[in-house]
């Protein structure tokens, strides 16, 4: 094959996805899904970066799946889909859920990630008996709850894209007026209390924040995957600054990328969920910030070590190669 | 009939998972274990596509070698610098997602939907047997599950000072000479094999249930190992029984219910254990002040 016939062929692809884009941008359903999904990344990659940061990244995983038997009880309680009602009930059983690990870590000798395994798959065992018992029992119209498993945002309704999108933009507000609270609690908690901040409470506010992101996010990725959305994009934000403030922009960034890219890709192929498609774009996005990434990213690291080496010569090497043998006994210790 | 086959895959299962529970809540890897059972999914899927059947040995390897994969991926994270927990998040997230697409992709040529691979379709156990030239020996999952307990048995009844040892001390087990890579590759590479075969029967989310929550139970038992593994695989069977007493009657899931049960004994354990317990606690301090 010639080049040129090969370039004209990609170019030709290209049109045709550039087509079907523009298409789905104009079909105004499709519009709102995709702002929606858009606005979801954004705001948890903004939350998650603080979670991150005071290292409870796992903690999304847990909200998430202690959601399902809330979600499950607010359908039960009111017979009808609506988010709102959803999000209430979510918002309590990830409450509950977030008491119920302090109450084991402080009360018992168990771990914090033991207790929140516990939490975790005992309210997901909780949540799939009461799933099985609506679709058993005599709930009608509860077609499309286990749509919550693995997210299908094209199932979302006007009303729901609106609630969505408030409560998004809600959260991102809060980070933004609240930001320098925030950055203190997460950085020093100690001296934050020293200046008079109230640390307990921010400390739940956080908390809380994340268990409305975590269930706005179920939405569009579904229970399973949706702690993707809050470490992911932090963790790749991480590669590329030092500075919080460029953090939260660029996690914020990855996760709307992350989130529009579920949405277009799922609208496309119909059968395809819209969570695992977000998360593979998240993803992506960490390998290419943990290669390339301007500050932590393995190339630059390598680089700079290069450089080093140059410079130090000899006696660098040396030790290096003590440091690495010290590296490898941490290692094993570690392990 | 069909009861004593579910019961004893159940029974199965916890015996499996109880072991390996005890040492992955001592050595604080109860996450890495829930990491595992959801990393597993593309092994898991690539093997059916490739090979059409559900019980194959291939599907068994290339399960394995993706829970392996997934340990290994969530160490290089960390030591290149991720929170140790947030690597966890990342690698099977990634892994999970994977996995989902390709069921939903190849959904129509493959007989394995997301509910099964979720909750488990531990109440068909007995459809699936065994038929060796004519004889029916058994459902299919009884064999693989046992196959896995007798191997897990072995390995750890060998090898029982060394894992003891580096479950508690590992910086000495290394200063010994023992291979603790090694050892640590061989814990993770059984949580993968007592994953896939449990999946089947009992799903995804019920492994992390019965790898962690009896385990859990047992630790506020005793203070003695052997005894936690004892008690870890004690609390599993008993939760089985209870558990599926319960979904006979609500009608329900009966991998949710089992892990609910685990769940009631958990809290049970954590309220009213007579070394450990949030009651006995309180009237030691009691005492203590009076």
């Amino acid at each position: 094959m010639t080049g040129a016939g090969w370039r004209s062929r990609t170019s030709r692809k290209g049109e045709r996805i550039m087509n079907t884009l523009w298409a789905l941008l104009h079909d105004p359903n499709m519009r709102w899904i995709f702002i929606s999904c858009t606005l979801l990344g954004l705001s948890s990659g903004v939350i998650g970066c603080f979670s991150y940061l005071r290292k409870q990244s796992l903690m999304g995983d847990t909200l998430a799946h202690a959601a399902l038997p809330g979600i499950c009880i607010a359908f039960m309680l009111t017979g009808t889909k609506s988010i709102l009602y959803f999000l209430i009930g979510a918002g309590l059983a990830g409450v509950v859920a977030t008491f119920g690990i302090g109450l084991i870590t402080r009360h018992s000798r168990i771990k914090h990630d033991s207790a929140m395994g516990i939490v975790l798959s005992g309210f997901f065992g909780l949540g799939i008996v009461l799933l099985t018992i609506v679709q058993h029992g005599g709930y009608g119209n509860q077609a499309g709850l286990d749509k919550f498993l693995f997210g299908q945002a094209a199932s979302m309704i006007g009303s729901d894209v609106l609630t969505l999108s408030i409560v998004s933009l809600f959260l991102i507000t809060i980070c933004y007026f609240l930001f320098k609270q925030f950055k203190l609690v997460s950085f020093d908690p100690g001296f934050a209390k020293g200046i008079g901040y109230s640390v307990g409470f921010y400390e739940q506010l956080l908390m809380l924040l994340m268990v409305v992101a975590v269930v706005v996010g179920i939405q569009a990725v579904g229970v399973i995957l949706v702690a993707s959305l809050i470490i992911t994009p932090a963790v790749s934000a991480r590669y590329w600054t030092d500075r919080l403030g460029v953090m939260v922009a660029v996690s914020g960034v990855f996760g709307a990328i992350s989130g529009a890219t579920g949405a277009i890709v799922s609208s496309t192929a119909s059968s395809l969920p819209t969570g695992p498609l977000t998360v593979l774009a998240a993803t992506a996005l960490f390998v290419l910030s943990l290669l390339f990434g301007s500050k932590r990213g393995l190339l630059i690291r390598r680089l700079v070590q290069q450089r080093m080496k140059r410079r130090l010569g000899f006696a660098y090497e040396e030790q290096a190669a003590t440091a690495s043998v010290d590296e490898r006994i941490n290692k094993e210790a570690a392990l | 009939m069909s009861d004593f086959w579910i019961l004893l895959t159940g029974v199965l299962v916890a015996s499996c998972s109880g072991i390996l529970g005890a040492f992955l809540v001592l050595r604080k890897m109860a996450m890495i274990g829930d990491a595992i059972s959801h990393s597993v999914m593309p092994g898991i899927v690539i093997a059916f596509l490739l090979s059409g059947s559900r019980d194959s040995l291939l599907m068994m390897v290339a399960a394995m070698a993706c829970g392996l994969f997934a340990v290994f991926l969530i160490q290089l994270f960390q030591q290149k610098g991720v929170q140790a927990d947030a690597s966890i998040g990342v690698v099977f997230t990634a892994l999970f997602a994977i996995g989902v697409l390709l069921v939903s992709l190849f959904a129509r040529q493959v007989h394995l939907d997301q509910d099964a691979i979720l909750y488990g379709e531990i109440a068909y156990v007995h459809w699936n047997t065994w038929i060796v030239s004519g004889v029916d020996l058994g459902p299919k999952a009884v064999w693989l599950l046992g196959g896995t307990l007798i191997i897990i048995v072995t390995v750890i009844s060998l090898f029982y000072k060394q894992f003891k040892l580096i479950t508690f001390d590992p910086a000495l087990a290394a200063a010994l000479g023992i291979p603790v890579a090694l050892f640590h590759y061989l814990l993770m590479g059984m949580v993968s094999m007592a994953t896939v075969s449990s999946f089947e029967s009992v799903g995804a989310i019920l492994v992390v249930g019965m790898l962690i929550i009896p385990a859990a139970t047992a630790y506020l038992l005793t203070d003695r190992l052997g005894m936690m593994i004892l008690l870890s695989v004690g609390v599993g069977i008993a939760s089985t029984f209870v558990g599926y007493g319960a979904a006979v009657i609500i009608d329900a899931s009966i991998a949710g219910c089992i892990v609910c049960a685990a769940g009631i004994l958990f809290v049970l354990a954590f309220l009213f254990s007579p070394s450990h317990g949030f009651v006995a606690k309180k009237l030691r301090l009691r005492k203590l002040v009076a």
